[in-house]
């Protein structure tokens, strides 16, 4: 039942309200283990947004949350879901790693450049494989993406405890990277222009990359004809067909960018924060990335407010730890569970009330 | 590699089978019906808590029990009324229940034991303990029988019997009732049960419930059964790896016990040894064993080694023509 409605209520109507479906349970959920929700989201937002300090971590991690969100993002507009950003991320880590400890590194002008096409390059190698299997043989790719995450995993952790480990150390990570490598920190960055930042937050040079990855996204989807050919394809695979686009192609061009977008959040992560790979570097940020995308509605800037509100929970939640210690860090993860549930699964709960007062209203005012 | 030593790999194959094949039994109930799982993992999580935190309070493994099947099949009501009743995104749903479970139960569990996630270790009646097979301490010493009865056969705990009986069961469930062939119907062709004058949505709805239920059952095992308490994401994949069997598997209840058998095997040696040599090719590194679940169920995908097919109306919402 596809009702008409109008553009704002299917673009922020709707939205807005499962957000506050899942938002409201989450209260709940805070509530029933005895402790104030609403004093709870104010530590989360003084937290977050209350600083320069908190601002700082928010942007980092709403920076990787860009990344993996449009990874997902640009594979919905084919209709292609890429469960795999986690393990397309890791093995983004590793070809940073890789191009960062390759050479002495003059300049961090010459590495990022260097370290982006090495992480694009193995984000979308990873992608590749499940990409050909879906196009060529059928393979479903949320199978076979969930599988290459745990591949990923497997291949990482063997990697550093038997080939990339430090020598004589014990923790299963690379040395850190050659100095040439660090990237500008915030603090170092409005230093530039005599503004001060607090120095510890590892917000950097990368959230441009991230602003500008969502502006060539909108471009790609809606001023390209490549764009143009995977939306076909997303809309209806046989009007693509007969419109003489091939599926294979898009399939892997969509999947291939898909990847390389996830494996581009270790430039944030690797290069810009810890400075050396390390097991685990993506931290789940690659399962964010469906919740963002979703939440924006596969739209860049829609992608941008969700990766940032989930900016704010991901360092609010710290927060909320340190002041309220009954309700540990991993709320954020039911809210994001939630989030997911109402924008994604229980869409229809909303939309089909709300398309039915539309209705009403409408043929009331004609 | 001696016979005592086969006997203990093959011994703990059959203790790491059994939640891989209820996971995957439950994944087969779903899947033939037309309802994608991607939160097998999730609804076990969720199970595997709730069984040792009620267990710990009330020192009786049967209820803990009972609170994760009951804990598990809210969870699989949410994934049936969200992919049937509101037609939503399968696949989407499934990632929202295991984000649900693993969230949750970190949550609610530092709020009631303050043990960073875990629940108090379990003893005595709060656990599954192991059932003695009769005779098996007297026939133990008679050479090769001894030590397959002994060992292998017995000595397990109620779960891992439940799940070998599981397969016969759901084999003849699914193949040899009424209910079985409606629920294979609705899953390859859910307009024909319409037409008969069947309710799509409810036989979707047993089906889901059903596997709820087998999850439930895996998870409670996992913390109660093979570990002595829930501690964080304790499931650890295992929701995943059965996923993997039931592609394998090729969604039919025999091949099930073989490819949970075969992965339970697989993670058996990966626990035994560290890495393995074998000659003419090298080491065998850890990671690659842990990896070769996964890697066998692409290849099995890709359609190099036998075609898997899934049933024909998966992940496809149903709209009833009005």
């Amino acid at each position: 039942m596809k009702v008409g409605l109008p553009k704002w209520a299917d673009v922020v109507l709707i939205p807005a309200i499962n957000l506050v479906l899942a938002f409201l349970v989450s209260g709940l959920v805070v509530l029933w283990i005895g402790e104030n929700p609403l004093r709870a989201l104010l530590v989360i937002i003084k937290g977050s947004i209350g600083s320069a300090y908190g601002w700082g971590y928010t942007l980092y991690y709403a920076t990787n949350f860009v990344f993996t969100g449009l990874a997902v993002a640009v594979a919905f507009h084919a209709k292609l879901f890429n469960i795999g950003g986690e393990g397309q991320a890791t093995l983004g880590g590793l070809g940073a790693a890789l191009v960062c400890m390759s050479i002495a590194w003059p300049h961090w002008l010459l590495a990022f450049p260097a370290a982006i096409i090495g992480a694009m390059a193995f984000g979308a190698a990873w992608a590749a494989v499940p990409a050909y299997l879906q196009a060529r043989r059928g393979s479903h790719i949320v199978i076979t993406t969930i599988m290459f995450n745990f591949i990923a995993n497997a291949l990482l952790v063997y990697l550093l405890v038997n080939v990339l480990k430090a020598p004589g150390q014990m923790a299963p990570e690379t040395a850190l990277f050659p100095e040439g490598t660090n990237l500008p920190t915030a603090h170092d960055m409005f230093g530039w222009i005599g503004v001060t930042f607090p120095k510890s937050p590892p917000l950097n040079v990368s959230f441009l990359v991230a602003l500008a990855a969502c502006v060539f996204v909108w471009l790609l989807v809606w001023r390209t004809r490549l764009g143009y050919a995977i939306r076909a394809f997303g809309w209806s695979e046989p009007a693509a067909v007969y419109a003489g686009i091939s599926p294979f192609r898009i399939t892997m061009i969509t999947m291939l960018i898909s990847g390389a977008l996830a494996g581009l959040m270790a430039i944030n992560t690797v290069v810009g924060e810890a400075e050396r790979l390390l097991i685990d570097a993506v931290q789940g940020a690659g399962f964010v990335g469906i919740a963002v995308a979703l939440m924006g509605r596969s739209h860049p800037f829609g992608v941008f407010l969700a990766a940032l509100l989930f900016g704010v929970l991901y360092q609010g939640g710290v927060e909320l730890e340190f002041e309220m210690p009954a309700v540990s860090r991993e709320m954020i993860i039911v809210i994001q569970a939630l989030v997911v549930l109402f924008t994604g699964a229980l869409e229809n709960m909303v939309r089909m009330p709300v398309a039915r007062i539309f209705q009403a209203f409408g043929s009331r005012s004609a | 590699m001696d016979f005592a030593t086969v006997v203990q790999i093959l011994d703990s194959m059959m203790r790491l089978s059994a939640p891989l094949l209820l996971a995957c039994l439950a994944g087969l109930f779903s899947e033939r019906a037309g309802i994608f799982d991607i939160g097998l993992e999730g609804k076990m999580l969720a199970s595997a808590f709730f069984s040792a935190a009620v267990a710990a309070a009330t020192g009786s493994v049967w209820i803990g029990m009972s609170a994760g099947l009951a804990a598990s099949m809210v969870l699989a009501a949410v994934h049936a009324v969200a992919s049937v009743t509101f037609r939503g995104n399968q696949l989407i749903s499934g990632v929202a229940i295991n984000f649900l479970a693993s969230g949750l139960t970190a949550v609610i569990g530092q709020n009631w034991f303050k043990l960073g996630g875990r629940t108090p270790s379990l003893s005595g009646d709060a656990r599954f303990l192991p059932i003695e097979f009769p005779f098996a301490e007297s026939i133990a010493s008679v050479p090769l029988l001894g030590p397959v009865y002994s060992e292998l056969l017995s000595g397990h705990t109620l779960m891992v019997y439940v799940a070998l009986a599981a397969v016969p069961a759901t084999w003849w469930l699914l193949f040899r009732t009424r209910f079985g062939l409606r629920l294979r119907a609705v899953g390859e062709n859910p307009e024909a049960v319409d037409t008969a004058g069947l309710s799509v949505s409810l036989l979707r709805f047993q089906a889901v419930l059903i596997c709820g239920l087998l999850c439930g059952l895996a998870g409670a095992y996992l913390s109660t059964g093979i570990a002595a308490g829930f501690i964080r994401d304790m499931t650890a994949g295992k929701g995943f790896i059965a996923l993997a069997a039931l592609i394998f598997a090729k969604w039919r209840p025999g091949y099930a016990l073989y490819a949970c058998l075969l992965f339970g095997l697989l993670e058996a040696i990966a626990i035994r040894y560290q890495s393995i040599e074998i000659e003419g090719v090298g080491t065998v590194p850890l990671q690659l064993m842990q990896a070769l679940p996964y890697i066998l169920t692409v290849v099995i995908l890709a359609g190099f080694v036998g075609k898997a097919i899934p049933p024909r109306a998966g992940g496809e919402p149903y709209v009833k023509e009005i």
